[in-house]
């Protein structure tokens, strides 16, 4: 065993496979663009998107094989891009809510 | 090695091979890798932009002795107070203790040659230096009148100055903060010595981690903020214009999504220093050690949620506001929690008044008071009335001069021994601390008062009836000035006059005591192994075994 | 541990930095070093997403309509051709674990070649947007039948892509300078961090990507 080796590997077939899956989904992305979801487009695209950069990054980028301390940073840089984008829109969305300000 | 019975006087004592004599020449500063030799450069640079911001300072308090705007044109004026605000807080007040105290003491305390990243910590210092030169020129070549939160379009559309050129130094200073969190994130969670679990770190090591969380989550976002602000003013974009469609209003929002979280960067590694300065000065363990840490952790986080209550009269919306308000009162919580342990960790202390706990008790004193005027801003229909005037800069002023500054003076006269190997002039260096003292809370209670009356800020011009006022904030920086210059002169001259300094001048618990002063540049022949609990005063003296 | 073993010899293997204990304890600091660094990185992006969450809300039907514009073709190739570029990148990565030289150098070449094709891709389209004058500023001519809005979505689209197109091109640099050290023999079955944290950086510009794709080219495919 390496020094280098220090965690467990994805098989090449698992790097082909999700290469295959990424493909597929991306072309589903694309094909759902086209349907009238209504309301629905917008969490379909970024549900395929979602799980595109979780495979790129669970398999791709070894985060299943690494240690959780890793994990936990990538979920904190995307709780707080949530916490970002979350308080930003609901100012945006509450405007309207009380419209006394600036008199 | 037997002890000689006759003292030899005659021959030199055999010169001692440590982190700064070990190689001479400009090129082993520039090129070092060394975390030591790496915080001199950065103790020489933030003095320096320093400098430069309390040049600012004194011209604004120049323009205040008198009424009327009768010493700069307020253009001019406008120049003034962005300098002041830019090279303080972006070139001095962030890079500061993480820079020079951050990267001295960390490895020293967690018994590890270097940090994580030598080399990146190096560029760290070179980002620093360029990012501020480059804010520099732009203050040479005519200056900023923005103020230093760039608000647009003002920024964007309609100043004259230069804004990108600013920008710019600012984004690249941003880039060495966010490399110097990434590294003392990595280096406190992968280079602690054997034994020393997170809960025997000493509490300045928590601090500072907190900082690097606040450093690599916050930074990023003032940084592509600044960018867009360039790219807008540069290719006509539009982003936060309202002419073009564009909200000012999302300005804020991204601009303080950092710069609140970014006051703590300011104040946690002040903190940090604090909470070692009432130990050792007590000669007590740390009162609630797990309440400090989870404190220091609590506020990086919280300081996240509560930037809305810089923009309660932005049109922003009055929800937003009620919510940012009351997680305002939320994030004043653990700052109280860690005033209450050190205040509980002097009681019954074997209390040792020296420079350091001066400075300390300066700070808890100071710090509480801006904390309380904090939870007044936070108050929504209070801030209505006081957003904009001279309250607002008497309240950051007493956390960041009367907290931070302090806290930073504070460490420095603690780890100058360790630093130089020499001892500054106890004498002095109580005199300056009172100077500073006495000169601080004259420049800034009057402005809380001022603010109340009505003053605004950022005006160069103000009514009669508030001269005696600002006569006396005058008054009071002058003397806070002298008391900045004293430790300068004494300082140098504890280099070269100074008395040597023993391994442990304060009979202090540590790692960072275990070594010579000052250290080898290896910093501990062999690693240290830790066995003991974190500033273990009451046995004799904590357990560390070399092996 | 192998390392161990050379440590006992007295040599320690010249990849080792002094600060670290082992070449394990290193390759653990760089690891935690890049995710963090990608961290900065979420944030950093994150802005401009951010942006464009407020201003899309805002400006719907100008949104849906300038994205519209935007050449889906061109879009959806460069989404395949980066996971492509991917998928050569892990194998880069594979091959460097193994120590084959060879591959190591065939693979990363690929990577190069493929983010050098995306980049042409990005040159067509801003070529093209240039003709038709959906460039923001001074030059910009709203588009037939969409509100006046449209241009902050170009400007948008041109600062968001703007600045994935620099990473990317940052990213082929270090590309560039793994291909010179993996033919000096740099890369061993004992040490070859610097591919898999170059591989981490490429594989989130590519994360990136596949959140601009959807975000500025499909969102109002379903208008049409």
């Amino acid at each position: 065993m390496s020094g280098n080796g220090s965690h467990r590997h994805p098989t090449l077939g698992a790097y082909f496979g999700v290469f295959v899956t990424l493909m597929a989904l991306t072309a589903l992305t694309v094909w759902a663009a086209f349907q009238h979801l209504g309301i629905w487009n917008t969490p379909v695209a970024l549900s395929i998107a979602v799980t595109k950069a979780l495979l790129v990054a669970l398999i791709f980028m070894h985060l299943r094989y690494s240690p959780r301390l890793t994990a936990i940073a990538v979920a904190a840089a995307v709780a707080w891009l949530a916490i970002l984008i979350v308080i930003t829109v609901s100012d945006y969305l509450t405007r309207a809510w009380l419209p006394i300000y600036a008199r | 090695m037997s002890t000689p019975a006759v003292i030899d006087t005659q021959s030199p004592p055999a010169r001692r091979v440590h982190y700064l004599n070990a190689r001479y020449g400009v090129a082993s500063w520039l090129l070092t890798v060394d975390h030591k030799r790496i915080a001199i450069l950065y103790l020489i640079g933030v003095t320096f932009f320093f400098a430069i911001g309390g040049i600012y300072a004194a011209l604004i308090r120049l323009e205040l002795l008198t009424p009327p705007g009768d010493v700069f044109l307020s253009e001019t004026y406008n120049k003034l107070f962005t300098g002041h605000g830019v090279m303080m807080v972006f070139f001095f007040m962030i890079p500061g203790i993480p820079g020079v105290l951050g990267n001295f003491l960390i490895p020293l305390m967690i018994g590890a040659k270097d940090v994580a990243f030598p080399r990146l910590n190096l560029l760290s210092w070179y980002l620093f230096l360029i990012g501020g030169l480059t804010a520099l020129w732009a203050v040479v070549h005519g200056g900023v009148d923005t103020g230093w939160t760039f608000y647009t379009p003002y920024s964007t559309v309609y100043s004259n100055g230069w804004v990108v050129v600013t920008a710019v130094g600012i984004f690249i200073a941003g880039f060495s903060s966010i490399l110097t969190g990434l590294n003392f994130l990595v280096t406190l969670h992968t280079m602690r010595a054997p034994g020393m679990t997170w809960m025997r770190m000493p509490l300045f090591c928590w601090g500072m981690y907190a900082t690097a969380i606040i450093q690599i989550l916050g930074t990023p976002v003032v940084a592509i903020t600044l960018l867009l602000v360039a790219a807008e003013r540069l290719f006509h974009l539009g982003i936060f214009d309202p002419a073009q469609g564009g909200d000012p209003v999302l300005f804020q929002h991204l601009f303080w999504f950092y710069s609140h979280p970014a006051v703590y960067i300011m104040v946690l590694p002040a903190m940090a220093v604090i909470s070692e300065l009432v130990t050792a000065f007590s000669r007590k363990p740390i009162f609630g050690y797990r309440f400090i840490a989870a404190s220091s952790v609590a506020i990086a986080v919280l300081s996240f949620l509560v930037w809305g209550h810089h923009m309660f009269v932005s049109g922003q919306s009055v929800y937003a506001g009620l919510v940012f308000s009351i997680l305002s009162f939320m994030v004043a919580i653990p700052s109280a929690i860690k005033v209450f342990n050190w205040t509980a960790t002097l009681y019954k202390g074997s209390v040792s008044y020296q420079t350091p706990l001066l400075y300390a008790l300066g700070f808890i004193g100071l710090f509480t008071f801006g904390g309380l005027t904090g939870l007044m801003l936070a108050t929504l229909g209070l801030d209505i009335h006081v957003t904009d005037t001279y309250f607002i800069v008497a309240h950051f002023h007493y956390i960041m001069v009367g907290g931070t500054i302090m806290g930073y003076l504070g460490g420095l006269h603690y780890w100058w021994p360790k630093i130089s190997g020499k001892l500054y002039p106890e004498y002095w260096s109580r005199v300056s601390a009172w100077v500073i003292f006495i000169g601080f809370n004259l420049t800034f209670f009057p402005q809380f008062i001022l603010g109340y009356l009505g003053m605004p800020r950022r005006y160069h011009a103000y009514p009669a009836e508030f001269q005696v006022l600002n006569v006396m904030s005058t008054a009071g920086a002058s003397i806070l000035g002298i008391g900045y210059l004293i430790p300068l002169v004494y300082f140098f001259w504890s280099m070269r006059y100074g008395k040597d300094a023993s391994d442990n001048p304060w009979g202090a618990t540590g790692l960072e005591w275990q070594t010579p002063s000052p250290p080898p540049t290896e910093n501990f022949p062999v690693t240290p192994q830790v066995t003991g609990k974190p500033y273990d005063y009451l046995t004799a003296q904590e357990e560390v075994a070399v092996g | 541990m192998a390392d161990a073993a050379h440590a006992l010899a007295g040599e320690s293997p010249p990849e080792l930095q002094h600060h670290f204990v082992d070449l394990e304890a290193q390759k653990e600091a760089s690891s935690l070093g890049m995710w963090v660094f990608l961290v900065t990185e979420i944030l950093f992006f994150g802005g401009m997403f951010t942006a464009y969450v407020v201003y899309r809300a805002s400006y719907r039907a100008a949104f849906e309509g300038a994205s519209n514009l935007l050449d889906i073709r061109l879009g959806a190739f460069n989404t395949a051709v980066l996971i492509l570029s991917s998928l050569t990148m892990a194998l880069a990565v594979w091959a460097a674990s193994q120590g084959k030289k060879n591959r190591i150098v065939v693979f990363l070449s690929a990577t190069i070649l493929l983010g050098a094709v995306f980049l042409g891709v990005k040159v067509i389209e801003y070529s093209q947007k240039f003709e038709h004058h959906e460039v923001p500023g001074p030059h910009f001519v709203v588009p037939h039948g969409l509100p006046r809005q449209a241009e902050m979505f170009f400007s948008l689209y041109f600062c968001m892509t703007g600045l994935h197109a620099l990473h990317m091109v940052v990213g082929i640099g270090l590309l560039s300078w793994l291909i010179a050290r993996a033919r000096r023999g740099d890369f061993t079955t004992r040490y070859n961090t610097p591919v898999e944290m170059v591989g981490l950086y490429w594989h989130f510009v590519d994360i990136v990507w596949i959140f601009l794709f959807p975000l500025l080219y499909l969102l109002g495919r379903h208008t049409l």
